[in-house]
């Protein structure tokens, strides 16, 4: 039974938590919200770094909590991996010492990945010698995320493990923990409150707003949600998979199949027959009437309005079918009103920029 | 010059600190980490009790527990029944009292190490599967260690001062309970002033040392700190 349930029933002042989620238990599961709507809160209990009374949590099968009862499993004892927001190295360890913390109370049968392949999955082969003092923020979270997954946790527990880190260096990590959430087989728990972490890593969506879950699903239905505010503001985006036909190194330029039809991405890197993972953002993406000719834009997708949402007091967000594939775009008010655009109607979409996820 | 009685009331004052010194880094790791962890009401008035040789003149101290201890008092009248005899003006009796004077010295750096720890190394252990006991030793002793070296350093020194306590509680019987201080003022009693520079010099070179020693081998936290904010 691969799946996470749980219950969480709390009220801590002025804030309540009060969930019930059933999640797959393989992949990554973002969960997302504002600061303040209970993420943290939620994988705290998850842990069991703190207990909320009349919970239930089981994790593939196993029971860690179930005050019906009387079961609470020691945050010591449950095979988790938990990454917090701030690197917490022990700072009178080594960074060798402290990957070998967790590992060494881990029996060795229960040892499935080795210590090794996540050294190098998460490139800290030259820090090994180190005293973790001297490592810098970026590091110091690589060699935290090292530390978790060395005891072969079954479940992985992420706490905004980029919050803390400016731009570049998150820039820097995102593609590690890409790497090890494809080649490690964890199920992973990620909070974050940044939409871009979240299109990238998650396959899985949980919405927390006010300690409540506002909408559960796969990431790519729920960020084109109109309903929802992932699907609103300058970082909306749709995820698209397609599968990558034709390579034109000469342009630099690659094409890839979806149900929409070829899209070109600029990346010469790319292979015939790959899977990628393309995120087109709604602010890129404008809508005409009538296919355009002699337009620089290369991507020109038939489309239908599926609905139409007040984005800002200007602007309206589109939520488009590309013949089964979700799309949004974000329009003024008065190009919608000039153009009638009305759910059903069928206009193109433009799409000026594509990033490959990967 | 130091003559045989002068060695013998010096050894007896090292062998009086070191005993208390162990003593309490025992009795008082567990203390410290109750009063830094705790949330019970009992932190206030244990913390004060803990606190009140700090204010209190040892003379009180040694007073009650003069009292305490004494044929008549609760904890004489047990020892007695146990077969133990009498524990004032004994070596005992001075190592009770000892480690109840100096108990601020060494708790106080203990509960302040401990709390400047926090919450969130011990979450991490618990997350790497450690226990809380695991966690006290491979976690906790280790990043407590420089408070550990000021505790024994404060309690070893302060016990090697202490006067009035003994005054009360132990006399100054040679190589039972005649310490340093106590041979100092009986020497100035008896006019002695020569044999009171060589025992007072001596307690005063060996204050300032212990105290230099600490200053310069634990430079104090800010550079610590400065590391553990370190964000780059």
């Amino acid at each position: 039974m691969s799946r996470i349930t749980a219950t969480f029933k709390q009220t801590l002042g002025s804030f309540s938590l009060d969930v019930a989620l059933d999640l797959p238990g393989r992949g990554v599961t973002a969960i997302f919200g504002a600061s303040g709507a209970g993420k943290t809160s939620l994988l705290r209990r998850i842990a069991g770094l703190e207990r909320a009374n009349g919970s239930y949590l089981s994790v593939n099968g196993e029971v860690w909590q179930d005050d019906s009862c009387g079961i609470f499993m020691p945050v010591y004892q449950r095979p988790l991996g938990y990454v917090f927001q701030e690197a917490s190295l022990f700072l009178h360890l080594t960074v060798r010492r402290n990957l070998d913390y967790g590992r060494r109370r881990v029996s060795a049968d229960a040892q499935r990945v080795s210590l090794d392949q996540i050294i190098a999955l998460l490139g800290i082969e030259d820090l090994l010698q180190r005293q973790s003092e001297t490592l810098s923020g970026g590091e110091r979270q690589r060699v935290a995320i090292a530390r978790a997954l060395a005891t072969s946790p079954r479940l992985l527990l992420m706490d905004e493990p980029l919050a803390s880190l400016d731009g570049q260096r998150k820039a820097d990590i995102l593609p590690y923990l890409e790497r090890l959430v494809a080649e490690l087989d964890i199920p992973v728990l990620y909070v974050s409150h940044a939409p871009d972490e979240v299109a990238r890593l998650a396959d899985h969506l949980v919405l927390l707003d006010a300690g409540r879950v506002l909408a559960c699903g796969p990431t790519r239905e729920l960020m084109t949600r109109l309903d929802l505010p992932l699907a609103h503001g300058d970082s909306a985006a749709a995820i698209i998979d397609a599968l990558v036909t034709r390579v034109e190194a000469a342009y630099h330029l690659s094409y890839a199949e979806f149900s929409g039809g070829s899209i070109s991405l600029l990346n010469p890197l790319l292979k015939v027959g790959q899977r990628v993972r393309v995120r087109i953002q709604a602010r890129d993406v404008s809508i005409t009437l009538a296919r355009q000719h002699g337009t620089s834009v290369q991507n020109i997708f038939a489309v239908s309005v599926t609905s139409l949402s007040t984005d800002s007091p200007g602007q309206l967000m589109l939520g488009l079918d590309a013949n089964g594939s979700a799309l949004l775009a974000r329009i003024t008010r008065k190009s919608a009103d000039a153009l009638g655009l009305a759910p059903g109607s069928q206009v193109f979409a433009q799409v000026k920029g594509v990033a490959v996820l990967g | 010059m130091l003559d045989d009685a002068a060695l013998q009331t010096i050894t007896l004052t090292i062998r009086l600190a070191a005993t208390t010194t162990i003593i309490l880094l025992l009795l008082g790791t567990p203390l410290a980490w109750w009063l830094a962890c705790t949330r019970s009401w009992l932190k206030g008035p244990i913390g004060a009790l803990v606190a009140l040789p700090l204010v209190l003149p040892p003379v009180v101290l040694g007073f009650y527990l003069l009292v305490l201890m004494g044929p008549q008092g609760p904890i004489g009248q047990l020892t007695q029944s146990l077969g133990l005899g009498l524990l004032p003006f004994s070596f005992t009796g001075l190592v009770i009292g000892s480690v109840l004077y100096s108990m601020p010295f060494v708790v106080q750096p203990l509960q302040n190490a401990f709390e400047a720890i926090g919450d969130r190394p011990l979450e991490v252990a618990a997350t790497l599967r450690a226990s809380p006991l695991d966690t006290f030793f491979s976690v906790v002793l280790p990043l407590a260690r420089p408070a550990y070296l000021t505790a024994a350093v404060m309690g070893f020194a302060h016990t090697v001062g202490e006067f009035g306590i003994v005054l009360m509680l132990g006399g100054s019987i040679p190589g039972q309970t005649r310490v340093i201080s106590v041979q100092i003022y009986d020497h100035v009693e008896a006019l002695e002033y020569s044999q009171a520079h060589w025992l007072a010099g001596g307690l005063l070179m060996f204050s300032f040392l212990v105290l230099l020693a600490l200053y310069t081998l634990q430079p104090t936290g800010r550079k610590q700190k400065s590391q553990k904010g370190k964000g780059t």
